[in-house]
């Protein structure tokens, strides 16, 4: 998952000795040393997210500012999200997109007056920052925040405990952020997560953070929750994992992310891969990325061939495993279009087994965001 | 009957001519909760080394090795439905298969109860 044993000597967040102290099991993930679990373990960690809050540390994601007042519409050559229709801190998903219509990376971005917060992944920040510097000059100024943890706290007691630091942020709705206090240290907030569940980021100093994450820990609604239970909350959540369900090759139309592309954005057709895009949305993307529900109890998992029941290879899983909320294997792949409809009947070869598998809507687990 | 150990953390009690065959506590701990677990089927030959069990954890799958070359007796069908009760006791109830072992001395070089204790404090330091 986005590691490579050749490359340099692994980096350590922040946090290191926070992970270790809470007795980690530190694993390399995108050049860092990151908690893939705690003691309790995934099982538990997932379980405790749904139902209480839990405690992520992700300071190894980029963070960075891009600065001016033209910064939204400078930004929005590189991404088809509508950047400049933000308010004042509102959050959006969007994605760095390539001429040919693929995904660089998929991104949020926080609208402020005179500049953009931007949070991308830590796989790809050195790929995404220098091409959104370049990509921007002359009308915006890159800053590459290196100073900054980013903690993620999610759950459905994430508000109860943030309102005890921070009573405002009781009050965000979903994707939107403010600039708060938590023991007077300035923190960039946002009710956004990658769980499926209410929560927030908290944007903060490097030398505060162990501070901060020591509090919330001690809190009695608060578990420390590693990448494992991160995947599985993201993949029952049906959101996309860079590099997996997404990559350089698919689009945003094949990827079922249409949603996060304006009519204003469609009708300019001004952003890269446009024209590739709008074609797919015209007559329909060749494949599409759709939920597996595998029967029985064997996780499917990246990589497993996705085949017409009796027939040929036709798809491939990005995404798969054990899915404890629902209590089972649960997937996401991609299939040729006209096999994308929910109820569309698979097969999936898991090592010498043929597996029947059904397509089903997604999220696996239901949302449980604070909008109002 | 004896009990043996493999570096590969798998452990074969062995009655006669026949082995049980489980991974060790040490293997669960690593492994975490367990979600599936594939048994082999009974009637199966296998070469010592060869795949005979797949245990996943929410994370990964992982193989476990025919310690000798033979054919499965008996398998732990319960494992299917309870896949932590090798969480719960991996070197009892957890057990995954019974194999004809055909061969005694490929068991040779597995360790005793003493040695694999040894052997999992080399392994952490």
């Amino acid at each position: 998952m986005g590691t490579d044993p050749s490359a340099a000597p692994l980096k350590t967040v922040p946090l290191d000795s926070f992970h270790r102290h809470h007795g980690a099991k530190m694993v390399p993930f995108a050049g860092y040393e990151m908690p893939v679990q705690y003691k309790a373990g995934i099982m538990t960690e997932h379980t405790h997210t749904r139902t209480k809050a839990g405690l992520f540390d992700v300071s190894h994601m980029g963070q960075a500012w891009l600065h001016g007042k033209g910064a939204a519409k400078a930004l929005e050559r590189l991404v088809p999200g509508d950047i400049q229709g933000l308010s004042n801190g509102q959050c959006r998903y969007t994605m760095l997109t390539n001429d040919d219509g693929g995904i660089i990376d998929d991104l949020i971005i926080t609208k402020w007056e005179d500049k953009l917060f931007l949070v991308v992944n830590a796989a790809r920040k050195d790929v995404d920052l220098p091409l959104i510097e370049a990509g921007t000059k002359g009308d915006a100024t890159l800053e590459i925040i290196d100073d900054r943890a980013l903690l993620a706290l999610q759950g459905p007691m994430a508000a109860h405990v943030m309102h005890n630091y921070a009573a405002p942020a009781f009050h965000l709705s979903f994707m939107t952020a403010a600039e708060l206090h938590i023991n007077n240290i300035a923190c960039h907030v946002t009710r956004s997560g990658y769980t499926g569940e209410d929560g927030y980021e908290i944007s903060l100093p490097i030398d505060d953070a162990m501070e901060i994450a020591e509090m919330m820990e001690s809190e009695p609604d608060v578990l420390p929750v590693g990448l494992g239970a991160r995947d599985t909350l993201r993949l029952e959540a049906g959101l996309c994992l860079y590099g997996h369900d997404i990559d350089e090759l698919t689009s945003p139309i094949e990827a079922g992310l249409r949603w996060t592309i304006s009519k204003r954005r469609r009708e300019e057709a001004n952003f890269p891969g446009a024209a590739r895009m709008l074609a797919e949305i015209a007559d329909g993307p060749s494949k599409k990325r759709v939920g597996i529900l595998p029967e029985g109890k064997a996780p499917a998992r990246d990589g497993t061939a996705i085949h017409v029941p009796g027939g040929d290879a036709v798809g491939i899983i990005t995404s798969g495993g054990f899915g404890p909320s629902v209590g089972g294997p649960v997937a996401m792949g991609y299939v040729p279009a006209d096999m994308a409809e929910p109820g569309t009947r698979l097969e999936l070869a898991v090592r010498k087994n043929m597996i029947p598998a059904t397509v089903v809507k997604m999220p696996f687990h239901p949302h449980n965001y604070h909008r109002d | 009957m004896t009990t043996k150990y493999s570096k590969d953390h798998e452990w074969i009690a062995i009655e006669g001519d026949i082995g049980t065959v489980g991974i060790t506590e040490h293997a669960q701990e690593q492994l975490g909760e367990l979600v599936f677990i594939e048994v082999p089927d009974v009637g199966a030959t296998f070469d010592q080394g060869d795949e005979a069990c797949v245990v996943e954890s929410v994370k990964a799958a992982s193989e476990v090795y025919s310690p000798c070359t033979g054919e499965i007796v008996a398998v732990n069908e319960e494992l299917a439905d309870a896949p932590t009760t090798v969480n719960d006791n991996a070197e009892g109830d957890g057990w995954m298969f019974k194999i004809r072992i055909a061969d005694m001395a490929e068991l040779d070089d597995f360790m005793d109860e003493a040695a694999y204790k040894k052997y999992l404090k080399e392994i952490d330091e």
